[in-house]
């Protein structure tokens, strides 16, 4: 049981952990590896104090080194599943389970466009998550959507468990996905079926297919935590970054603009105090 | 996380179980499942509160594959609720406690 899970390994997250951990709380960040963070691709961060012309790579990795070195533990894995069981918040990323008092959520700006077909067919052969489901379609067709590497390695397993993988992206292949396994690159996806998936156009081409396994770079925790308040499509926080759902706290983008580091570092800290101080009350 | 109260069903007990009492409510999980494992204390705790009124039990997938397919679970965990033997409702994901009493409640 960690005292606070942060959910992202942003300029916010990792300033809550560090944060956090200057108070002494055990603190866990599940995030996407730090390289993939949008930052990481910046040239230039013309405007963070005392750091004029660092580059995105840079200041990304001081913060993680930071965060690292001031104790924080991390999951590089995608968080699947958030659930609030009474004195705790259970969370899922992938097959790792964790538990944790608190939460900081600071996910930065997901676009969550969802593709045509994919809400009405959830749970019927459209699926967020290939180690719980992928059994489930062994020897059938399925069709997987991918972001990361992370993904075509997804892809990879469902092919060694059995099912017949066809794999696609907006990307281009990073490498990591076995040569055995069709890559697409397309623009548009729409999932099609009555009680259950029955095939996918693919920018307009038809794949017959038993099941579709999207996996996405992250899902907002705007889809994953339950009666989580908005504001503007971005998640509504008081002046210490509370949210409407006691022990959550948000920093950072996905709280609104300004989005800039400067900000989403100073809102990790405020978020991160103001969960010491709402662990020190429960004791 | 084995539990206790829950039955653990297979596919030669399960018809039994379902017409042992009005409503009955399957949790269709797997050990490889993340969010599984997180609701499989919910179900523990649904098992005990419900103790004579409902009954609440388990499959897991990876040993009872047939009851999988018999009931069309595409994605882990699903749970099915029972009236009289017959499915009246589907809760696909891992929900709060609250989610599942509401569909049990509203069949007692």
């Amino acid at each position: 049981m960690y005292d606070i899970a942060v959910l992202g390994g942003g300029p916010a997250g990792l300033s809550a952990a560090v944060n956090a951990r200057a108070r002494n709380k055990t603190v866990v960040v599940i995030s996407n590896d730090w390289r993939e963070n949008a930052l990481f691709r910046a040239a230039h961060v013309p405007n963070y104090p005392g750091l004029p012309d660092v580059s995105g790579q840079e200041l990304l990795e001081r913060l993680h080194l930071h965060a690292e070195k001031m104790g924080t533990e991390f999951i590089t894995k995608r968080l699947i599943s958030a659930l609030h069981m009474g004195a705790s918040w259970g969370l899922s990323a992938e097959d790792t389970l964790v538990e944790a008092r608190t939460l900081i959520l600071a996910s930065g700006i997901i676009r969550s466009g969802k593709f045509a077909g994919e809400s009405e067919l959830l749970g019927r052969g459209v699926s967020y998550c290939a180690t719980c489901d992928g059994m489930l379609y062994r020897q059938k067709r399925v069709v997987v959507y991918g972001e990361t590497d992370a993904a075509e390695r997804e892809a990879n397993y469902l092919k060694e468990i059995g099912c017949v993988v066809v794999y696609l992206s907006r990307r281009t292949g990073s490498g990591a996905l076995k040569d055995t396994i069709p890559f697409i690159q397309m623009k548009h996806l729409e999932i099609h079926g009555g009680s259950k998936v029955e095939y996918v156009l693919i920018d307009g081409q038809k794949v017959l297919c038993d099941g579709v396994f999207l996996l996405r770079a992250s899902v907002s925790p705007m889809d994953l935590i339950e009666d989580l308040a908005l504001q503007d499509s971005h998640i509504k926080v008081d002046r210490s970054m509370a949210t409407n759902l006691p022990g959550v706290y948000a920093a950072g983008d996905c709280t609104g603009k300004p989005y800039q580091i400067a900000k989403a570092a100073g809102e990790g800290q405020v978020a991160a105090l103001a969960a010491v101080a709402w662990l020190d009350q429960q004791v | 996380m084995e539990n206790e109260t829950v039955k653990h069903l297979t596919g030669a007990d399960f018809e039994s179980f379902l017409t042992e009492k009005k409503v009955a409510l399957v949790d269709f999980w797997a050990s490889w499942c993340g969010p599984c494992r997180m609701v499989g204390p919910v179900i523990e705790q649904l098992a005990e509160e419900y103790a004579g009124r409902a009954n609440v039990g388990k499959v897991n997938v990876d040993e009872q594959n047939a009851l999988a397919a018999q009931f069309g679970v595409m994605s882990i965990p699903t749970v099915v609720v029972f009236e009289n033997g017959k499915e009246v409702d589907r809760l696909v994901g891992a929900r709060s406690i609250g989610d599942y009493k509401a569909v049990i409640d509203a069949r007692l």
